[in-house]
């Protein structure tokens, strides 16, 4: 008699957990009435955010697919200027030869990602200057003594022409200087913690979405490169994330980008160490 | 007479097939031809696109940037020379190594080594086969890598040596199984005619399957040569992709095919993306010349195994 009393209580309490659900999810509303699919495309810094928004968006609404892909910048600007995907993520804004031959495309930005030169953890180097970044990277300084670090030869790590991530450490930290030849390139933001966290003599460069502890950000000019002073602008190394669309988007890319944009949006984004733009 | 009588009972049964099923034969002809010649015109179109988009190159005369010796995009310089000789010092190095080694296992296979292991390792080639690219740049990159990096203490690891180890492994398969096709035409042939003249099993192979398998045997060079610079994920994920001419085998280079893979997600109205096609030209061609080398092989073989 007591057992089926409490499967009775247990089933109400079910039922109370399941019909105040949709209530708590209130930014998935505005998918209400829509369905069809969503292809993006693009920025690999992105996926994580796409991703969750996917998945929250995809297990409310049965009848919205959504499907996300890498690729890079220059892969999801061109893919949405040639209408293959709805959203073409882009870690950088869209180049002036590609507006002038995709002249319909609208830029979202919804995040702000910091990049921050990176160490292993057991490198004893806490701090670099913009100077010393940049001999090393030009391949001036090969030594970590140099720089106040172990008598080991400095081990570069960079990325490749497509990447958001280089353009806005290129341009921001090394002032467009040169990147030595014999650096080594890595092709995505993972690889490059993947060989960061296995060299102890390795200096690299990556999105501060991806920092963990399996690697050490090292301090710019004194300036530890957190999400906190890239917000107070006073981490000069940050990019926006931007969302592109082929024209006006149509509701249900509208409802996207909007959901992307919201409160929930930005609590994933920050979630995954991003500063989000509201 | 008797072949005669023989020949026009082959022919009766055959030419009423035809009779009966002709419209079906003919149109699974058709079919098969036009297939046949698809095929050919997506080759001339690849070909024909790769030389369209290499040509802004040549008309803005930035050609001859191409064979700069370095690969700066962003201070104007576009050379591909490192990418070439980093793709040939990979192929040879890896060839260098995988074909001695898989000559070695073939003939091991075929009768120098006992015969109850010749089947479990003929089994583990074929095996090998099936095992995708990226697991052995996934174990390269996690044992191999910093095996070599703590080991010789120079440079990061990710060299020409740990895409030449890794590379070396992936086109054995390759090589050892055409030689083991080849070698298994040829021995039975001659297996009998060996020993009853006496001649022990390592005489017989040494001395006369394998100088009658000569033809294989460059084959397997040729194609084993063609795998390891057609391939792309073991050169992007250990060799390192500097851009830079190797000194040793402890410094990074980058293939030509990782470069497609890494520059080809940039502005697609850039110089740096139009000179990819020229990349993407220099592999089609070596691909198109090896497998030109291989038919004009095999023609000859054939033509040689007609005379004997």
């Amino acid at each position: 008699m007591k057992k089926h009393y409490m499967s009775i209580l247990s089933l109400g309490l079910l039922s109370v957990l399941i019909f105040s659900l949709p209530s708590l999810a209130s930014e998935l509303d505005r998918f209400n009435d829509l369905k069809g699919n969503i292809d993006i495309a693009g920025g690999t810094a992105h996926i994580p955010v796409m991703k969750d928004a996917a998945k929250a968006i995809m297990r409310q609404h049965n009848a919205i697919n959504i499907s996300v892909a890498g690729g890079g910048s220059g892969i999801g600007v061109q893919k949405v200027g040639e209408g293959l995907v709805d959203i073409g993520n882009a870690g950088r804004p869209v180049s002036g030869k590609e507006k002038k031959k995709y002249q319909n495309l609208h830029s979202f930005p919804f995040a702000v990602d910091g990049v921050a030169p990176t160490l292993h953890p057991d490198n004893p180097v806490e701090n670099l200057s913009s100077s010393q970044i940049q001999d090393i990277f030009a391949g001036k300084i090969t030594n970590w003594k140099e720089v106040g670090g172990n008598d080991a030869e400095i081990h570069l790590y960079s990325r490749d022409e497509a990447s958001g991530t280089r353009s806005v450490f290129w341009k921001k930290c090394l002032k467009k200087g040169l990147i030595a030849d014999f650096a080594n390139i890595v092709p995505s933001n993972g690889a490059m913690k993947g060989a960061v966290s296995r060299d102890k003599n390795a200096l690299g460069y990556m999105s501060i979405g991806h920092l963990d502890n399996t690697v050490k950000a090292v301090q710019l000019n004194n300036i530890a490169p957190t999400q906190d002073n890239a917000i107070n602008g006073s981490y000069p190394v940050v990019r926006k994330l931007f969302m592109n669309t082929n024209g006006e988007p149509k509701p249900l890319i509208k409802a996207f980008i909007d959901y992307v944009l919201s409160s929930e949006g930005a609590k994933s984004i920050q979630s995954h160490g991003y500063i989000p733009l509201i | 007479m008797n072949s005669e009588i023989c020949h026009r009972q082959k022919t009766t049964p055959r030419r009423r097939a035809l009779s009966s099923s002709g419209i079906f034969a003919g149109i699974s002809e058709k079919i098969l031809q036009s297939a046949a010649i698809f095929s050919a015109l997506v080759v001339l179109a690849l070909f024909g696109f790769l030389a369209y988009f290499t040509l802004p190159l040549f008309s803005n005369g930035q050609f001859t940037e191409l064979f700069s010796l370095h690969w700066q995009p962003f201070h104007g310089q576009f050379g591909i020379i490192p990418m070439i000789i980093g793709t040939i010092a990979l192929a040879f190095t890896a060839l260098l190594i995988a074909y001695p080694l898989g000559l070695g296992i073939c003939l091991f296979i075929h009768g120098l080594g006992p015969a109850w292991l010749s089947r479990p390792v003929l089994l583990l080639i074929h095996g090998m086969t099936a095992v995708p690219t990226v697991v052995y740049g996934f174990v390269a990159v996690f044992l191999l890598v910093p095996l070599l990096r703590d080991t010789f203490r120079s440079g990061t690891g990710f060299s020409l040596l740990a895409a030449t180890l890794s590379l070396s492994i992936l086109i054995l398969p390759t090589i050892i199984l055409l030689l083991n096709s080849q070698l298994q035409q040829i021995v039975p042939r001659l297996r009998l005619t060996a020993t009853a003249l006496g001649i022990s099993r390592p005489q017989e192979l040494l001395y006369i399957s394998l100088p009658a398998a000569s033809h294989g045997l460059i084959a397997a060079a040729i194609l084993g040569f063609g795998r390891a610079v057609g391939d792309t994920l073991i050169a992007l994920m250990v060799a390192g992709n500097a851009t830079q001419i190797p000194d040793s085998a402890f410094d990074s280079i980058r293939t030509l095919t990782a470069h497609i893979a890494l520059v080809v997600s940039t502005d697609s109205q850039s110089t740096t993306y139009h000179s990819l096609f020229a990349g993407g030209m220099i592999l089609f061609l070596t691909t198109t010349s090896i497998n030109l080398a291989l038919h004009l092989l095999k023609r000859k073989s054939a033509g040689g195994r007609d005379c004997e």
